[in-house]
Formats: structure tokens, C-alpha cells, sequence
């Protein structure tokens, strides 16, 4: 933290201190994220994959879910298809780039809803203990225990198939691992004494777990909120590629990797780049995650 | 000891229970009929109720779960509408396949990842470290139905040696152990590199050296051996996984498991034998995480003495 002290005097003649203020947390954690090249290369094609995921009309010219069928399975690079086109004559790029839309919008949504289910989940387990912590802590266990692909497959045939349930049953299924950590820090933090200070002044519970506790869990909710995301992406791709995922002529990298299936004798390349997206958002993710986890450390900040 | 599993035993049974609960809420609390949706948009009232009634879906919920799972203790776990047998039955026969290609596929998996942590962890910082993490980390990011079709593409189809579908010799499980195996493999690379090199950092390897012991003896022997603990830690974690992904990777080599009995009984909307399958593997991945932590007990003491 850099601390540097300007002298210099006022119309009156009197001496102003200015004192500059300590970088905060957040600050400092950017600068060690910054330096840390895979972190920031993976940040660099998520970037590049959300805007291709926003733009999609304005990058290509073509329909995800019109049907030509003067067009079908063609080889890449004809007729202006850069990855060829599908048994249906779709593009297979314009179909990719709109598949980011599905499997990044359930990644970070579902993960969204398990991080709030986590921190509610975690914070009335650590701070209210006895009877709450038991019932908690017995629920985080048998999620925890729960096969996650197996539930997610159960919950989406119950629910239907459709991009709203994706996002809740993957949430939904996902929160444990995050509760589990935020009910040890919350632990932690409990015993200290601005808490304790907090808590015989009178501070209601809600104030302190959204007024004080919270901000403290932030960093821990970033890296399993991104940590999360990638095992999202992939559930989402088998769910689709079982046909549990999103209903059928929506463009989703799992789905399309199953219809893929019955061209491989002849169209190698189909089944190739829904591949090489998941891969790409699955790897940046990851190492994202990785990257936030040292940069957000505090034992690593000088 | 005993005390230590009799606490992990009760949990596992609670944990069971619980999970069955949550199978039954899913499958029958949720919006739309079941008997409905089975037996397809054209059947009438009629028959939708006459099934309903066979099936004891007009009893209260409670009632109905209750039925369910003391029919589920002894072992009852009903009949599948379609194939109209057993579904523990056909459970059982699907699973053999299962658990045969999850093991083939996790041996796989031991064999190369070890072997890839061992030498990346011995030539750290080289280039060959360096494209061996890589090459894991690829391994952790790439679906398993994918990895699989890729190898039906480019050795199944261009070798004519492995069969790209069915199961009817043993070779046939070449390719979809090695599809399900690449996770894993890439995941214990990782962690027997990561745990090898904190091993060499240690005193008793230098003093090693400087007895003048071989150092290919130093590698397996003092480092390795030791180097192992986390590698068995997070095989338990893995299990479950093991099991939920051979499914799909059933699915795309047609092999009659589990996971292609519960799609097939998905699709067709087979009530009993989705919640019979469910419940079943949920039961033995619990069962298996219970057996593991009990191993860890007997192999680090640190682990019960710690529990209260």
C-alpha cells in the first residue's frame, strides 16, 4: 500500500496534509490479477465469447434456426458456411456463436442463484449455529452427496425442458459447496470484534449479515461463483446433448454435438466445433477462477 | 473405531433418506401429471384414472411416499410400465455394464494420469511439464460425449479395431473407458504432480540423494509412495461422477447400462423405473463415499480422532 505525504500551503499560509489514501482491497487484488498472464488471456476470450454471444445478428448474416435444405451437410469454407452447414442447411458457425447465448447465460445465472442460496444458506448456518447449523449442515451434506448429473437429469424431466429450468435446477443443485465455505468463514468472522462490538450494540441480525458479514464473503462467493461455472457449462452441454437441455431448434453446443452423432461417417467436422466452444468457455473459466483465487488471496497482497 | 462407523453408517442411512424424499418431491410434487405425460396426450380421463388408481397415485403424498419406500426396503422397487418387468431387475442387469466400464475406465485413468504426474513432477519447469499440464488441462475442459465421439471418428472408424457401438466382446469397452477415463486422468495428473513435487522439496529426499541411492529408486520408492495420500483422497470424490458420466458416455457407444436404461425410461416417461434408477444410484454412490471415508479412518488415525 503506498502512503505519500504532500506538504503545501494554503491562501492563509497554514500547512494542508494530504495524506493519499491506502489502495483498498479490491485495488490491490487487480493489480496481482493484472500481472497474471493466463488469467488475463482467459478473461481476454471470455470477453471475445460474451460479445460473440451479444452481437451474434451482427456478426453473421445467417439465421441460427432457418432451414435450407438445398444447403444440407455441407464441408466448411462452402457457400460462405464457414464450419459448413447442418442436416437441416443451418450454419454451423451462426449456430455456435448463438450457443454461447445458452451455455453462458446458464453458467453464470445458475450459478448466480446457487451463490445466493449459498450465502443465505451458510451465513444463517454460521451465525445462528445450534438447531439452524444442524438442519444446515445435514443439508449441505446430502447435496453434497447427491449426483449432480443424475438430479439435474431428474429435475429438467420433471420441470420440462427449457432454458428458465436449466438455470434453476443447475442452481439449485449447486449451492452446497459454496454454503459449506461461507458457513466456516461466517464462523471466523463471527468471533471478531467488530461483530461481537456490533452485536451488543444492539445491531439487528439482518444488519449484520448484509451489512458487515456480506462484503467480507464477497471474494470467497467470486471465485466459487466462477469455480462453479465451468462444471455448469458442461452440465448443460450433456443435459442438452441427451436432449434434456433446451427445447430443439434452439442452438445449444450439446445438442448440437448429439445430432453431430449420426454424421460421423461423413461429416467429421460437425461434431468438431461445438467441441472446441465448450472447451474454450469450459478452459477460460477454469483458469479465470484460478487467477481470481490468487489475486483476491490477502495473504498474497503486500 | 467402531464408534466412528457406526456415526458415518448413521449418516450415510440418514443421507439415503433424505435423498429418496427429494427423488419422490421431484418426480411427483412437480407440475404435470405423470400418468399424463406416460401415457401421451391422446389417452382419456378414463384410463388416465383407472391407471392412477392402480398405481396409488390418488392416495395423499404422504402415503404414497411411505408405500414407496417401505416397498423400497424390501426390495420392491416396482415394475417398469413399458418392459412391464422388475425395475430392480433391470436395474441390476444395467448395472453390471455400468460399474464394469466406470471401473475399465478409472483404471485407464490411474494408469496415465499417474504416469503423466510422475514425469511432469520429475522434469518441472521443462518443456515437457509444460505440455503435459496443458494437455490436462484441455483433458479436465472437453466433455466426455465429445472426447468420445472424437475417438469414434478418428481411431474407431479409421482402424476398424475398437467398435464404435455396442458392447458385445470386451474390446468394445476400449474407447468409452478411454472417453470417460481423459477427466480423471487429467485430474490425478494434476494432483499427483502437485503433491510429488511437495514431497521432493523434503529433507529425507535430499539425504536420500546424498546416500547415493538410485534416483530412479528415489522417484518410486521415497517420493511417490509418499506422493500417494491425496491421490487416494480424491479417487472417493470422483466415484459419483464416475458413475453420472459413464451414462452418457453409454449413450453414445450403445451400451445397454444404466444410463441408457434411464434416458430410454425418460424419453418413454417410465415413472417407476426413472425413480427406481435414480434412487439406486444415488444409494450406491452414497454407499461408496461411506466406505471411503471409513478407509480413510483406517488409514490416517489423525481422521477419526479428530471426529468427536
Amino acid at each position: 500500500m503506498t502512503k505519500s505525504m504532500t506538504l503545501k500551503l494554503d491562501s492563509f499560509g497554514k500547512e494542508i496534509v494530504k495524506i493519499d489514501k491506502p489502495h483498498g482491497y479490491y485495488y490491490e487484488s487487480f493489480r496481482i490479477f493484472r500481472k497474471n498472464k493466463v488469467a488475463m488471456v482467459s478473461m481476454g476470450v471470455l470477453i471475445l465469447l460474451i460479445l460473440l454471444a451479444i452481437a451474434a445478428p451482427l456478426i453473421t448474416s445467417f439465421d441460427p434456426d432457418k432451414q435450407v435444405l438445398s444447403e444440407r451437410l455441407l464441408s466448411p469454407g462452402v457457400k460462405g458456411h464457414l464450419f459448413g452447414t447442418d442436416e437441416f442447411g443451418r450454419d454451423i458457425f451462426t449456430r455456435c456463436i448463438y450457443g454461447c447465448r445458452i451455455s453462458l447465460s446458464v453458467g453464470i445465472i445458475s450459478q448466480l442463484i446457487a451463490s445466493v442460496i449459498g450465502y443465505l444458506m451458510g451465513v444463517s448456518a454460521g451465525y445462528f449455529g445450534k438447531r439452524a447449523d444442524d438442519v444446515i449442515s445435514f443439508l449441505i451434506q446430502v447435496f453434497s452427496s447427491i449426483p449432480f448429473l443424475l438430479f439435474a437429469m431428474a429435475l429438467m424431466y420433471a420441470l420440462g425442458s427449457g432454458l428458465l429450468n436449466l438455470y434453476l435446477s443447475l442452481g439449485l443443485l449447486s449451492w452446497a459447496n459454496t454454503a459449506r465455505l461461507i458457513r466456516g468463514q461466517v464462523l471466523t468472522l463471527k468471533q471478531q470484534e467488530y461483530i461481537q462490538a456490533c452485536i451488543v450494540n444492539g445491531g439487528s441480525s439482518t444488519r449484520i449479515i448484509f451489512k458487515h458479514l456480506l462484503p467480507n464473503c464477497i471474494p470467497m462467493l467470486i471465485i466459487t461463483n466462477t469455480l462453479g461455472i465451468p462444471s455448469a457449462i458442461l452440465t448443460e452441454a450433456s443435459l442438452s446433448f441427451l436432449g434434456l437441455g433446451v427445447p430443439s431448434p434452439t442452438a445449444s453446443w450439446g445438442a448440437m454435438i448429439s445430432s453431430a452423432q449420426t454424421y460421423i461417417r461423413t461429416n467429421t467436422y460437425y461434431s468438431l466445433f461445438p467441441g472446441l466452444f465448450i472447451i474454450a468457455s469450459v478452459m477460460a473459466f477454469n483458469m479465470l477462477g484460478d487467477g481470481l483465487r490468487d489475486a483476491l488471496d490477502p495473504k498474497l497482497h503486500k | 473405531m467402531w464408534r466412528y462407523v457406526l456415526k458415518r453408517a448413521l449418516l450415510a442411512v440418514s443421507i439415503i433418506f433424505s435423498i429418496s424424499l427429494i427423488t419422490f418431491l421431484i418426480l411427483n410434487v412437480l407440475p404435470g401429471d405423470p400418468v399424463a405425460m406416460m401415457l401421451g396426450e391422446f389417452a382419456d380421463a378414463n384410463k388416465i384414472r383407472e391407471v392412477r388408481h392402480n398405481m396409488g397415485l390418488d392416495l395423499p403424498l404422504w402415503q404414497q411416499y411411505l408405500q414407496w419406500i417401505t416397498n423400497l426396503l424390501r426390495g420392491d422397487f416396482g415394475s417398469s410400465y413399458f418392459q412391464k418387468k422388475p425395475v430392480l431387475f433391470l436395474i441390476l442387469q444395467a448395472f453390471q455394464y455400468t460399474s464394469y466400464l466406470a471401473a475399465m475406465a478409472y483404471i485407464i485413468a490411474l494408469i496415465i494420469g499417474l504416469f503423466m504426474g510422475i514425469i511432469a513432477a520429475v522434469n518441472h519447469g521443462s518443456w515437457l511439464d509444460r505440455f503435459l499440464m496443458s494437455i490436462s488441462v484441455l483433458g479436465i475442459s472437453a466433455p466426455s460425449f465429445w472426447v468420445a465421439i472424437l475417438l469414434q471418428i478418428y481411431i474407431g472408424l479409421k482402424f476398424k479395431i475398437f467398435p464404435v457401438s455396442g458392447v458385445q466382446t470386451s474390446i468394445g469397452y476400449v474407447l468409452p473407458a478411454i472417453a470417460l477415463g481423459t477427466r480423471y486422468a487429467a485430474s490425478i495428473s494434476r494432483v499427483t504432480r502437485a503433491s510429488m513435487m511437495e514431497v521432493m522439496g523434503q529433507d529425507f529426499i535430499r539425504t536420500a540423494y546424498a546416500k547415493g541411492l538410485a534416483p530412479f529408486r528415489i522417484v518410486m520408492v521415497h517420493i511417490f509412495r509418499n506422493a500417494l495420500i491425496p491421490v487416494i483422497t480424491i479417487i472417493g470424490a470422483d466415484i459419483g461422477s464416475l458413475l453420472t458420466g459413464s451414462m452418457i458416455t453409454e449413450n453414445v457407444f450403445n451400451i445397454p447400462g444404466i444410463g441408457k436404461l434411464l434416458i430410454d425410461a425418460i424419453n418413454r416417461r417410465d415413472i417407476p423405473l426413472v425413480q427406481g434408477g435414480v434412487i439406486y444410484v444415488a444409494a450406491v454412490c452414497v454407499i461408496i463415499y461411506f466406505i471411503v471415508d471409513v478407509l480413510y479412518a483406517v488409514v490416517n488415525p489423525n481422521i477419526r480422532f479428530g471426529e468427536k
